[in-house]
Parts: structure tokens; C-alpha cells; sequence
């Protein structure tokens, strides 16, 4: 009998999901987290799901998992000392990055850049040039490189990086310097721009490559010692990790790429709204994540979440395909406050974080935060309590909502609505990002919350976006190891290709297709996925000559031999005009040809509720005065694991779980389905 | 006669109170539409100095045309003074005349739309937004000739037209203007570009006053401006001394071999306001170096300023415009008189930002920043290619940032808002080029204890025989230091024939004819230094040394420490020279502008730079006799 399994490791609880392949079945656990060595709460929770499905974890065939070690090597600055080699004359490539400064007018008299990923000191240049068009005008010189490269190694670095200029169009130069880096530095990973982006533009290419190299070691580590501690306990087991574009990649190809993991996390959390969605028939979807410090929300359209060719984390930005999320500085602990000369109440974006966390926790906080504003309101009641966690102060909260209550001259009531109206507001903007500025309608989309404090904010959010039903999935962590279960290995290749249609043909974008499916398709089977099972995507990048603008159009090789490229130059103009409102008469230029090949999606059923009819008394466990819209009204406290398929709370209600709380509106209904999926909708 | 609006819905507006969360909501929905200009046009624009660079400035106002949210400050109202005709629904009005706009755009690159905002048929709000085009027409290849005695000779001036007439292209009109450049593809969907971004504000705007109610969306923009005025009343209180303060700095040459020309500015305080007199700026020039400075343009980028340096968490609008007053006297370089030719302003425009550095600064020096804003160079390279196709690109410089109260300058960057290199890979892609080199200058930052970014260089290796134009300035004076920093290193061009040969180029030249081959080195100039740079730590100039951005010679020279042969400092040594260095300069100086006296100044040049001192200024003396009779 054959297991997968999803393992999602948040700061608070590891969850697990355990498939069964041949049924579909599942079964879950939540442990508490060991951040000191997450891989002891991961095997806690093996043994424990393991032993609730009765299973020896030797079943287990694949272990799934979301990380962000890769993320949190780049936000504390602990990578790789990583070595840089350019073309002659580009040394400071990453110094002079594309010469921008934040902040808008004036705003260089405040912005304090930091340091390269790679410095200076440890970059050389290369005596070798390529063309724009890929012709080699001088090659290598092996005797400077070796020489450069050696003082290098001299300097103690622990990873190398090469990006040479126009490289996207010819990488020769680039192999011949990791042959070089071979001789000279046998035990140093080489990370080429060729390979991990191959892409125009010297500075994007340079600073995605740089930062694989960067996070790459810590990664290794990580993903070896997870590997030899699986293997010790379930001897066949592959490991699969979650990508930033919410597919799933070998750990081989995650320890040689991980520049591609740096959204693993948030992918997860997507990932795993588009599948429980999926099962209460929700397709067209914008998710909301909101934690501690910030928000994540992102478009998923029929099913697929939106992606973006940019990944930034910190203030560092690379070229790798990620789930297009957006992410806002307004969370649970963002603080509030009212600036002395202008009077005007902002949050965020700094946070409390974890400590000294909201005033309302007591652990030493003062200052106002977004969830002393709802505790404030009474949306978290400090009468009930579940599962051990946390005490809660409503008169702690009270006392750090006073400095906004004076600075605006207002009750701390209407100050902590105010709070909770602003931090709205916040994340109104990044949804909008997501929909309409994309030219999305919100009104054609559901609304999932989820993180912490999602379910507290999204009724009010829904009723902002007019976006209904708004979902709230049971349990955040449960829905991330979905997203890690559900998912389908992945692989992509891509071309920078800068033709004019008039440039190029049909049968030559065509045969270029072929060949980036056959690169991305052997990746797979080295993973083990079948060729039969595979299915392959193209996508090319067009824009009109000149333009700076890329749209990507999804292509269906048949239909490109059949109907040729003016058919997809017709594509662009509509969807051009679709999104700018105007289509022009100029030609069109192909710029990057892209093959993603995908193996199939596996068979998950959710855990389903028993049916309970309407009404939810059973589920409640107390009463709270919450203030509303303006006025104190009596609310149910329900509690989620007791409600049942079918019950209908009506608003205002609040519904508590280990990890999270939901907030139901006056006038709004949560339904209950057989997922245990609460869908709320303005009552008619 | 003033323009005159008609709407068919005449109801005024009510003034009602606005709750402070509600406003708080309608400041960020209306930077957000901002935002969402900028998104739009960066997509759909062609012309490099738009899409890439960024050379655009979006705004949104009150329907009196006050900026509410946006860059440069509002100029609708010189607008509205100068146009002769009528505002009505549907209505879209385009403009590239410097002289029909009182300076709101400045050369007539600078294409810019207006969109009055109409609910339910009563005017709300204004949308505006202008982008440089690369090519306007005109004499030269991307229309800034340097040698231009009159605007006409720049390129096809738009005055004040309707584009849209209630709802209507005016097809005609716009082929007329596009007939008249040289790349009229990118300027089509420039212009269609610049369109669709007012476009989306105008719906914006209709939205959030649906949301909250037209009186309480026309009464929060209200409140936003009054909120700014209270702000910044308050800063200019607490910053803006009473007693006269004067600054001056110099453009140093004209591209007509005749320079430098003085920007001179006075700022003092009476009461809640603040003042600015340019009188004792030299007269216009008869090049086209002249500057059309917009006054309330003038008190925007002062305010900003002023905002940034003081305290970056208010927000910035037109609220403040009655805190400032500013006079500039009408025939000078910064105050032209039609038809003067303005294209080139991009020197005294980067000028103006040093000068009210130094002005603002000198009353409270910890918040005082070095020079290095300085001006916006530009490169250009034009021709036919091997397949006999026209090409031509117009490219902005970056320089080093200057030194500040919160740290470094950073190394070759911009310091206009957003905007961003070009990448070269792009470049050699579309363009018979090659970038040979694309580095900063190491010693070119001024000294100090933060230090001034270091200047760009681009190499250009040109693959086909062509002409370029060059301009740039900070050649003859320097971006100075202050509070006991050094000037930065000044901008120089290099251009290496194919044989070895080395030409200097001027600062300022155009039609250049250069062959395939040829190499161009564009420096730029180094921001200056701030604060002593004796007191820069040890460490961190081992570590500018390290990577390459401080000479050994340098670190020894500008900033007294010693570095040993493995790179580390040797301690002693550098106490000793720095006692001893220090003792012989004395006391650190407020400004350090690298010069005694002008004439000291030129006398020097040649030896200095290569290039000839320019000669003494020659003014018109039509321009007096006009500016007499305005004033009589």
C-alpha cells in the first residue's frame, strides 16, 4: 500500500495530511513546531498520523514539503559568501543594480542601499565577449580566468556565480569558465545565468543567479539531512519540495535551483486554497493570507493561480516564476499610530512580531496593534479559550489603543475600529493589485481567508471587494499540507528568443517548443514521473516592437502549426486592448518561448462533516458583546470542531479554532459544508 | 481670458465633515490610483525614456486643480489662466509649449494631457500626466538642440489643444503632430499611453466618490490639502530661519562656449512664510539652456525637500502653497522670455535641487546634503544601420548620489524619482552598440564621513557610423561638499578613435559624427561628501578599497588612512596622518565648492579639464527692452 505525504512546518504547529493513493483517503495531524530542529516536530507528527491511519510509516512512498529555509536565509542575511565572475568591464553589476532608488521625489535623501548578495571583493571580471545575437567575439581567455579565479578561492568563498554579459543568447563562454571553476575549485557549487535564467537583461540575470548561489549550501544542508533522517525511517521515500510557482520539484533540482523555492511557503498556502476550494466547487478565487506581520493575496483563475515572472523577498528581487502573490505590511501585530504633524492614522508597516507581540498577549507589548484592535472589539473574546493557547487582555489592549484614541481625539472604541477599518483598507489596495488593476472583476471571485487573522478581516473585505461567497477553510496549517499533497511535479524551460514576426516562422517557434518540452520533460523523468503521464504546457512572451510590456500567451502547439503565429499576434492585440483599452497597429515581437511540463495530479478526497441540519446550537460555548459597525451587539461563540454539514450560523457570530478565528458580520450567514468550509454570504 | 468650465450639473458642492478614518481611506485609494498611472503607462509606453527610465509624472487633483497625490505639483492653474476656451465634459486636452502652460511642462519633449473628471455630468476632480518623448522634430535627433536660439527650432509645439472634444478624437490634429516627429510610431502610443493612464484615474476618482458620496470625496481632497498646511506650517516654523539666507551655484557653460551662468536664490521667513527671491540670477541665455521654472513648481519641490529631509511620514500636496512665496524675475535663464529655446533645461532643472539643498540646509547643517543632483545627462546616437533602417536612442545618465545626513550616496544611481537604467543587454539587442564598460569611477565621490556615491562610466563601442550629441554639465564647477566634505569628481567625455586617438568632447555638443568602431567613455560626475572625512571609519574606507570603489592612493589622500598591501589599515599610521592632516586644514567648512572665485576658477580650466574656460556671457539686449515694457 502506497502513502503520500503533505508536510507544511509553520512557526506555531507542523501539520500533516497523509493520502492514501489508491483510494484517496486522508487523515491528518497537528503537533507543535521545534524551531530549534523543525525535523523533530516533522517525525512527532509522522508517528502520530501514521498511528492514526494504522500504517507503518514505511508506506510512506512521498513525503511533500513546503520550506521556507531558503526565504529565511535571504531575510536574515545568512547565505553563502558567493563569488561573482562577469565580463570584463561589468564587475559592478550588482552595485550599480539598475540605479534606482525608492521613495519617489527626494526620496535618495533617506534611502541607505545595502550591500551586493555577492561583493564586490569577491567578484572578477572575465576577458570574453558575446554578442547581443550570440556570436562569440572573444573567448575566453583561460589563463586570466584561472588566475582570477584562484585568488578567489583564496578569499574563502562557498559558492560561484557566473553571468556574462549577452549570455541568454549563447552560453559557451559561461560553460567554459565553470569547466575552469571545475579544475580550480572541485568542491564549489557553480551556479551559470544560463542555466538558471536565460534571459535578457545582465542585471536581473545576474542578482537571480547570484542569490541561487546564495541560499544554495544552506538549502543543500537542509534538504540532505531531511533526506538521510526520511530514509532512515522509510527507506524508498522521495522528497518533493514545493517551488515558489506552487509546483513541486525533486530535491535534487530544489538543492541545484533553490533560488526557485524562495516562495515555497506562500505557494503552499495557495496551493492548498485552490484544492479545499476546489471541493466546495469554488474555482475563480482571490486568497488572503494574513499572519503576523503581513498579508499575501493572490488571483487564482479557473483553478490556477496567476504567476508572475518575479520573486522578491527582502529587498531583494529575482527573475523566477512565483504564484503572483502580493504581499502588504499589514498584519495581525502591525502597529498603529498618528504622526504628531499631520494627524492621520496609519498601520503598519512596523509590527510587533512575535515579541514583544500585541499589548493584548502580554508578553511585553505596548504599543497598539491590528489584533489588540479585535480584541478591543471583542471579535476575540478573551472568555473562551481552546487548546492552550494564549491568555488574552482586553485590558491591555484597551490601554495601548489610548495614544491613538488622544493623538486622533476620539473614543478608544471608534479608535480600535478605526484600526481595524484602516488595516482593511490596506489590504483592499493589494487585492485590487490582484483583480481589477489586472482587469479582473472581484464581483466574478470568491474570497479565501486564511493565516491567523484572515478570518477575522475577510467578511469586511468581501463586503469591500463585493466578493461572495467568502470562504474560510478549516484550519491554516491543515490547508498548507494540503497544498504540499495536491500538488503535481513541475518542471519548466525557457528561451530568450527576440524575433519580429516577420523575423521568424511558425514551424521555428514551433521546433524551439519542441525542444524546451523534451529539456523540461527529461527533468521529470528523472524524478520518476512517466513520460504517459506527463503533460506539457507553452506559453510565449510577445509584445509589440518597442514596447517595454510583456503579455504571456498560453499556446497550444496544434493550434500554432494549424493557425500559425498571426493567430497569436491576434491574442495579444485583444488581450492588449482588454487590459489598456487600446490595440496597436505595429508589428509584434516574440521575446521569450517557454515549454512547462507537469506530471499528473494526484487523487485526494477531503475529510468530510457529518451531516447536522441547520441548526448550530450544539457548536456554541459562549456569548461576547462585540462592537459593530457602530454599535455593542450580543454575538454566539461557536466552536469550529463541533459544527456540523448543513448548520447555518447566522451573524454576527464568531467561530473559534486552535489556530485561528472567524468573524460573521450582522447580516451575513456562515453556511457549514461537507468539507467543513464556512461560506459566508450577505443575507438576501 | 481665463478658460471657462461648463457642466451641465451646476449643483455646488456641500463642505461636510469627513471622518478622519474615512479621509485616512481616501488618501491611500487616491495614491493607489496614482500608483495604478504609473503601472499602466510603464507597460504601454515605447519610448525608453518613459517605459525603462521612467520619465513621467502622474498626478491627480481637486476639481480647483490642486494636487492632491503626485510629483511635481500641480499646474492646472496656470493652465486655466492661459487657455482661452472652454472645459467640458469628454474633453482631453494635450499641450507641449513650455510658454502656453506657464512652465508646467518645460521643453516641449515633455508631452502632457489633462483629463477634467466628470459624475454625473459635473466636473469632480482632474487627472494629468506628461511623459518625455524621445523625438518631437526639430533640428537634431531627439529634439534638444543645444545651439537652438528659439523654440522653434526644437521641434512641433502644441499649444493648448483639445485632443478630445466631448469624447471625439480629433484624429486631424494628432496625425499633424505626429507628422512632425521622427519616430511617430512611439510617440502614437506614448501619447495613447499617457491616455489610458488618466483614464484609469478619471475612473478611480468616479469610484471612490461613488463610495463615499461626491460631497464627502470633494471635502476629504479638501481636508488632505488643509492637513498638508497644518504639516507643513508647522515644519516651516520649526526649520525656515527668519534671518536672510543666500545660496548660489553655476551652470557652467551654455554649449556656445560662453559661461558659467549663476543661479542665484534668497530664502527667509516672515511670519508663517516662507520666501524665495532669484533675483541676482544671471539673464536668459541665448542657447537653449534656459530654464521655464514654474513657481508653484518651484514651492513643490521645496516642500518635498524640505518633507524628506525633516520628516518623511507627511504626505505631500498642493495644501501647502499659500506658506510660500517666490519671485523670479522675468528675463533670466530660469524666468525666459518667448521665444527663447528651452530644450535644454535638463542642466538647470538638476541645478535647482543642489541650490535648495543649500539653501534649506545651511540654516540646520546635521540636515544638510552635499551637491550632486546637479542635472540629467543625456546621450543620443543616431543613424541608418546596415539595413538602411533609422535608429535612434535617447539615453539619461546617472551620477553619484551625494553624501547625506543618513549615510553613503549611493555609486551611479538616479536621483530622480523611479527612474532606472537601461539595460545594456537591451540596448546592444535594438541599437548597433556595444557597452564596453559600465562601471562607477573609484576616488570620484567626494570624501567624507558618508560618503558621495562615485560617478558612472558607460563605455559605448559604436558597430556603425552615426552621430551623437552629448550633454551633460558639473564639468568646470563641482557638486560640493558640505560640513567638511570634499566636492565631488567632475563629469568628463572621452572619445577613443579606432586608431587610439584620444578626443576630449565639450560637455555639450551635437551632430558628432562618430564611425563604427569608435569608442565613447561617458563619465558622469561623483556626488559630494558629507561631513569630516577624517572621521570616516577605518573599516569602512579599508572596505571601499577592498571593493575597488577607494583607491590605496585615495584612502591615503581624501581621507587619511593607510592601507597595508593585504588590505588591512595600519592603524598607527593612519592616527598620525590623519592628526597631522587634519591640523593642517583647520576648521571643517559649511560648503566646500572646490573653487575661490569664478575667475580663479576659469584660469584653471584648461589645465584642469582640457577644455577651453568658456568666455564671459553674452545677453540680448531685446530681452530687456520687452522685460521694461512688461514691467512699465
Amino acid at each position: 500500500m502506497a502513502y503520500r505525504l503533505g508536510v507544511d512546518v509553520g512557526g506555531t504547529f507542523t501539520d500533516l495530511i497523509l493520502v492514501k493513493e489508491e483510494s484517496g483517503d486522508t487523515f491528518s495531524a497537528k503537533v507543535p513546531s521545534t524551531p530549534e530542529d523543525s525535523s523533530i516536530g516533522v517525525f512527532n507528527g509522522i508517528s502520530k498520523v501514521c498511528a492514526e491511519a494504522g500504517i507503518d510509516p514505511k508506506d510512506i512512498t512521498h513525503v511533500m514539503h513546503g520550506t521556507t529555509v531558503a526565504t529565511n536565509t535571504v531575510l536574515t542575511g545568512t547565505g553563502a559568501n558567493v563569488g561573482l565572475v562577469t565580463t570584463k568591464g561589468y564587475r559592478q553589476v550588482l552595485q550599480i543594480a539598475r540605479s534606482f532608488v525608492p521613495g519617489g521625489l527626494g526620496g535618495w535623501v533617506i534611502y541607505n542601499k545595502s550591500l551586493p548578495l555577492a561583493p564586490l571583493g569577491l567578484t572578477i571580471e572575465a576577458d570574453e565577449r558575446m554578442s547581443a545575437g550570440g556570436e562569440i567575439v572573444d573567448e575566453v581567455n583561460d589563463a586570466q580566468v584561472r588566475e582570477e579565479l584562484s585568488k578567489l578561492k583564496d578569499k574563502g568563498i562557498e559558492a560561484l556565480t557566473v553571468c556574462l554579459i549577452n549570455a541568454f543568447a549563447n552560453d559557451a563562454n559561461e560553460k567554459r569558465i565553470a569547466e575552469l571553476a571545475a579544475e580550480v575549485m572541485p568542491d564549489i557549487p557553480v551556479s551559470l545565468s544560463s542555466e538558471v535564467v536565460p534571459e535578457m537583461q545582465e542585471y536581473e540575470r545576474a542578482i537571480t543567479t547570484v542569490a541561487n548561489s546564495y541560499v544554495r549550501p544552506r538549502v543543500e544542508k537542509y534538504m540532505q539531512n531531511l533526506q538521510t533522517e526520511l530514509s532512515d525511517k522509510m527507506e524508498n521515500v522521495q522528497l518533493h519540495v514545493l517551488r515558489s510557482d506552487g509546483g513541486l520539484a525533486s530535491s535534487a533540482a530544489a538543492k541545484s535551483y533553490p533560488v526557485n523555492l524562495l516562495m515555497s511557503g506562500p505557494a503552499g498556502g495557495v496551493t492548498g486554497a485552490v484544492w479545499i476550494a476546489g471541493q466546495s466547487g469554488y474555482k475563480n478565487l482571490l486568497t488572503l493570507d494574513m499572519g503576523g506581520t503581513s498579508t499575501d493575496v493572490a488571483l487564482v483563475q479557473d483553478g490556477v493561480a496567476q504567476l508572475r515572472r518575479e520573486t522578491t523577498v527582502g529587498d531583494v528581487t529575482v527573475r523566477a516564476s512565483s504564484v503572483d502573490v502580493r504581499t502588504v505590511g499589514a498584519g495581525g501585530g502591525s502597529i498603529a499610530h498618528v504622526p504628531e504633524l499631520t494627524k492621520a492614522l496609519r498601520v503598519g508597516p512596523q509590527s510587533a512580531g512575535a515579541a514583544p507581540g500585541p499589548a493584548a498577549y502580554n508578553k511585553g507589548g505596548t504599543e497598539p496593534t491590528v489584533t489588540d484592535a479585535n480584541v478591543m472589539l471583542g471579535y476575540m473574546p478573551q472568555s473562551v479559550r481552546l487548546g492552550g493557547d494564549m491568555e488574552i487582555r482586553k485590558d491591555l489592549a484597551e490601554q495601548a489603543l489610548q495614544s491613538v484614541a488622544q493623538g486622533l481625539d476620539i473614543s478608544v472604541q471608534r479608535a480600535a475600529e478605526g484600526v481595524y477599518d484602516i488595516v482593511n483598507e490596506n489590504m483592499f489596495g493589494a487585492l485590487r493589485l490582484v483583480s481589477v488593476e489586472q482587469g479582473y472583476d472581484p464581483r466574478d471571485f470568491a474570497l479565501i481567508a486564511f493565516g491567523g487573522a484572515g478570518p477575522l478581516h475577510a467578511n469586511a473585505l468581501g463586503k469591500l471587494m463585493n466578493s461572495w461567497p467568502v470562504l474560510i477553510p478549516p484550519g491554516p496549517g491543515v490547508l498548507c499540507a494540503y497544498g504540499d499533497a495536491t500538488t503535481r511535479v513541475r518542471d519548466e524551460a525557457s528561451r530568450t528568443f527576440i524575433r519580429r514576426f516577420s523575423q521568424t516562422s511558425t514551424d521555428e517557434v514551433a521546433g524551439i517548443f519542441e525542444d524546451l518540452a523534451k529539456a523540461a520533460a527529461q527533468t521529470l523523468i528523472d524524478e520518476g514521473v512517466p513520460e504517459d503521464e506527463q503533460v506539457a504546457g507553452y506559453e510565449v512572451d510577445i509584445r509589440y516592437q518597442g514596447q517595454g510590456l510583456l503579455l504571456t500567451i498560453s499556446v497550444d502547439l496544434d493550434e500554432l502549426r494549424q493557425t500559425g503565429l498571426e493567430a497569436i499576434g491576434k491574442r495579444f492585440d485583444d488581450q492588449h486592448e482588454q487590459l489598456f483599452t487600446f490595440a496597436l497597429d505595429a508589428e509584434q515581437e516574440v521575446v521569450n518561448l517557454r515549454a512547462v511540463v507537469q506530471g499528473k495530479s494526484a487523487e485526494v478526497k477531503a475529510m468530510t462533516l457529518e451531516e447536522g441540519g441547520a441548526d448550530p446550537s450544539g457548536a456554541v460555548i459562549g456569548k461576547e458583546t462585540i462592537h459593530v459597525e457602530g454599535t455593542d451587539q450580543e454575538a454566539n461563540i461557536y466552536d469550529r470542531s463541533k459544527l456540523k454539514s448543513g448548520n447555518q450560523i447566522a451573524g454576527p457570530a464568531i467561530v473559534m479554532e486552535m489556530d485561528s478565528t472567524t468573524l460573521i458580520l450582522p447580516g451575513h450567514t456562515g453556511s457549514v459544508d461537507k468539507v467543513g468550509m464556512i461560506l459566508i454570504n450577505p443575507n438576501e | 481670458m481665463p478658460a471657462k468650465l461648463i457642466q451641465a450639473n451646476e449643483t455646488p458642492f456641500n463642505r461636510v465633515d469627513v471622518d478622519p478614518i474615512a479621509l485616512d481611506i481616501i488618501e491611500n485609494a487616491l495614491k493607489n490610483a496614482r500608483y495604478e498611472m504609473d503601472t499602466v503607462l510603464f507597460r504601454t509606453a515605447m519610448s525608453p525614456g518613459i517605459r525603462e527610465q521612467h520619465d513621467e509624472f502622474p498626478m491627480i487633483a481637486n476639481v480647483e486643480g490642486k494636487m492632491v497625490v503626485g510629483q511635481f505639483g500641480s499646474f492646472i492653474h496656470g493652465f486655466k489662466e492661459a487657455f482661452n476656451g472652454t472645459i467640458e465634459e469628454g474633453d482631453v486636452f494635450l499641450t507641449n509649449d513650455p510658454y502656453a502652460c506657464n512652465g508646467a511642462v518645460s521643453h516641449i519633449n515633455d508631452w502632457l494631457v489633462l483629463v477634467p473628471v466628470f459624475k454625473d455630468h459635473r466636473l469632480i476632480a482632474w487627472a494629468a500626466m506628461f511623459g518625455h518623448m524621445t523625438d518631437v522634430g526639430g533640428k537634431v535627433p531627439g529634439s534638444l538642440p543645444t545651439d537652438a536660439r528659439q523654440i522653434y527650432e526644437e521641434g512641433i509645439r502644441v499649444p493648448v489643444t483639445k485632443i478630445f472634444k466631448k469624447g471625439e478624437l480629433q484624429e486631424e490634429i494628432l496625425e499633424l503632430v505626429l507628422y512632425n516627429c521622427r519616430l511617430p510610431h512611439w510617440n502614437r502610443s506614448d501619447f495613447n499611453a499617457i491616455i489610458a493612464a488618466c483614464r484609469t484615474a478619471e475612473k478611480r476618482c468616479v469610484e471612490i466618490a461613488e463610495r463615499f458620496g461626491d460631497d464627502v470625496f470633494y471635502s476629504a481632497m479638501d481636508e488632505l490639502l488643509e492637513r498638508n498646511k497644518r504639516a507643513m506650517a508647522q515644519l516651516i516654523k520649526n526649520t525656515v530661519p527668519e534671518e536672510k539666507q543666500y545660496f548660489e551655484d553655476y551652470i557652467c557653460d551654455d554649449g556656445l562656449g560662453m559661461g558659467p551662468y549663476r543661479i542665484k536664490c534668497a530664502m527667509w521667513r516672515e511670519g508663517d512664510k516662507v520666501k524665495f527671491d532669484f533675483e541676482g540670477t544671471d539673464p536668459q541665455s541665448i542657447s537653449s539652456i534656459n530654464f521655464y521654472l514654474n513657481e508653484e513648481m518651484f514651492k513643490m519641490f521645496c516642500g518635498v525637500y524640505m518633507i524628506m529631509v525633516f520628516d518623511p511620514q507627511i504626505m505631500f500636496n498642493d495644501g501647502f502653497y499659500d506658506l510660500m512665496e517666490v519671485n523670479i524675475p522675468a528675463g533670466t535663464l530660469l524666468k525666459p522670455m518667448e521665444p527663447a529655446a528651452l530644450s535644454c533645461r535638463t542642466h538647470a532643472l538638476g541645478r535647482i535641487f543642489d541650490v535648495l539643498g543649500g539653501l534649506l540646509g545651511q540654516g540646520s547643517p546635521d540636515f544638510l546634503c552635499a551637491a550632486g543632483f546637479s542635472d540629467s545627462p543625456h546621450f543620443m546616437y543616431s543613424g541608418y544601420d546596415k539595413n538602411g533602417e533609422w535608429y535612434q536612442l535617447y539615453q539619461i545618465g546617472f551620477d553619484g548620489v551625494p553624501g547625506k545626513p543618513s549615510g553613503d550616496g549611493p555609486d551611479g544611481h538616479s536621483l530622480w524619482p523611479s527612474f532606472t537604467n537601461v539595460p545594456n543587454e537591451f540596448l546592444e539587442s535594438y541599437f548597433p552598440l556595444r557597452i564596453d564598460v559600465y562601471e562607477t569611477l573609484p576616488d570620484s565621490g567626494g570624501a567624507g564621513l558618508h560618503r558621495g556615491g562615485n560617478a558612472l562610466r558607460i563605455g559605448y563601442r559604436f558597430l556603425e557610423p552615426g552621430e551623437i550629441s552629448i550633454h551633460d554639465d558639473r564639468w568646470l564647477t563641482y557638486p560640493w561638499g558640505v560640513n567638511g566634505g570634499h566636492p565631488g569628481q567632475r563629469s568628463q567625455k572621452i572619445l577613443v578613435r579606432t586608431d587610439g586617438t584620444e578626443e576630449l568632447c565639450e560637455s555639450k555638443c551635437d551632430r558628432l559624427h562618430v564611425n563604427a568602431g569608435d569608442l565613447l567613455y561617458f563619465d558622469t560626475w561623483g556626488g559630494g561628501g558629507w561631513g569630516d572625512p577624517f572621521l570616516r571609519p577605518t573599516e569602512q574606507v579599508a572596505f571601499d578599497v577592498d571593493a575597488g570603489l577607494v583607491t590605496v592612493e585615495g584612502a591615503k589622500k581624501n581621507y587619511g588612512v593607510v592601507i597595508n598591501a593585504d588590505g588591512s589599515v595600519d592603524e598607527d599610521a593612519t592616527t598620525a596622518l590623519r592628526a597631522q592632516m587634519s591640523s593642517d586644514r583647520g576648521d571643517t567648512k559649511l560648503f566646500d565648492k572646490g573653487f575661490e572665485s569664478v575667475d580663479e576658477l576659469k584660469a584653471r580650466c584648461e589645465s584642469d579639464t582640457g577644455l577651453k574656460a568658456p568666455q564671459q556671457p553674452r545677453f540680448e539686449t531685446w530681452v530687456d527692452v520687452q522685460r521694461q515694457r512688461v514691467a512699465g
